[in-house]
């Protein structure tokens, strides 16, 4: 995994992903709380998490 | 040699992670689906890239990808955990009123009605205050307690206004006075493998929505009571064909009444379980995937 921090593509704060993220793991950002979501790996990529939807849950 | 699973799912949750963990700990032969790369062919696997599987293991976030997805490869006779049958089921507040019902087994009044008149005759009935859902949804989004006439008016023309076609189905329900708490049980296989009690200052006893966990042990108090009622109810949403009945992985919630009888409110078919596995001491994802490749091994004809 990157040891490089990753820029918000919200806030542009920095985002560290840690060893053993998943593809598709929601990270938060630490600066705006925004739900980030890994998208790749090889080289570590993140975008904007969806937005919660009316038929999400358990 | 280990069955192959099929893991699919959407957004990676701590569930997600701690369930991947835990197949990566077996060393099963697990290969992920992202639901939003899907493009299924409905005339058989040898149209699409879906990949070959012993079983499909869901856990989608959303109940509309689930449920197609999993009509789809059932169709093509791939065995899923858990089924489209009872992912149908717990999706739906009122098949699952319904299912439980048809059971005999214990849970609150509750009415449908699809116009903001017959919405409001119904919560009348029922008595004031009554709890409107919505019978798509979760984690206790749109559920709203009305104390009296204005209130439900308000929420019903909402609904009627606002809301999906979905919305404007009105699942109305009789308000249960629990005391602070309610109860959640975890469902595998058909065996309660553990339960908490779930204490909020809010009426919603949510863990979302920041209700806290304490351990309910099921070998004492009314722990063997919940135990019971919580499989029953698991096998009451499962239909489909035989061997797939008891197999599904499912949480029960429960409330007491005010005269302390246990009633199922709700059962999940995705179940999320990260403030209980320290609650409890159950290690839930482990069990959770010893089940799973178990029933892949032994070839559970789970698919129609």
């Amino acid at each position: 995994m990157s040891d490089n921090p990753i820029e918000c593509p919200v806030c542009a704060g920095s985002v560290q992903i840690e060893e053993g993220a998943v593809l598709g793991e929601v990270v938060p950002c630490p600066d705006c709380g925004s739900e980030l979501e890994v998208l790749e790996l090889a080289p570590v990529t993140i975008g904007v998490a969806p937005d919660v939807e009316e038929d999400w849950g358990e | 040699m280990s069955p192959r699973i099929a893991f699919v799912a959407s957004r990676v949750r701590v569930e997600e992670k701690l369930l991947l963990a835990a197949f990566e700990a077996r060393g099963a032969d697990l290969v992920r689906v992202d639901d939003g790369d899907l493009c299924l062919s409905l005339a058989g696997d040898a149209e699409d890239a879906f990949p070959a599987c012993d079983l499909v293991f869901n856990r989608s976030i959303a109940f509309g990808r689930t449920l197609y997805t999993l009509r789809s490869l059932e169709a093509r006779g791939v065995p899923c955990l858990n089924s489209a049958d009872v992912v149908a089921t717990c999706g739906d507040k009122a098949l699952t009123s319904l299912a439980l019902e048809r059971a005999g087994l214990p849970s609150p009044r509750t009415r449908l009605a699809f116009t903001p008149e017959a919405g409001l005759a119904a919560i009348e009935e029922l008595g004031y205050p009554a709890v409107i859902k919505p019978v798509i949804g979760s984690w206790g989004r749109l559920v709203a307690r009305v104390n009296d006439r204005d209130a439900a008016e308000a929420v019903l023309e909402d609904r009627a206004v606002l809301g999906s076609w979905q919305q404007q189905v009105l699942y109305v329900q009789e308000h249960v006075d629990k005391p602070g708490r309610d109860l959640r049980a975890f469902v595998v296989g058909g065996e309660t493998i553990a339960a908490i009690w779930r204490y909020s200052e809010h009426w919603i006893t949510n863990t979302a929505r920041g209700a806290r966990a304490e351990n309910c042990p099921l070998a004492s108090g009314v722990g063997p009571l919940v135990a019971d009622l919580a499989s029953r109810a698991a096998l009451a949403v499962s239909g489909g064909p035989a061997a797939a009945r008891g197999a599904a992985i499912l949480a029960v919630d429960l409330v007491e009444s005010g005269d302390g009888e246990l009633l199922v409110l709700e059962v999940n078919h995705s179940m999320e379980f990260r403030n209980s596995i320290e609650t409890t001491g159950v290690d839930i994802p482990a069990r959770v995937v010893e089940h799973v490749l178990t029933a892949a091994a032994a070839g559970l004809e789970l698919a129609r």
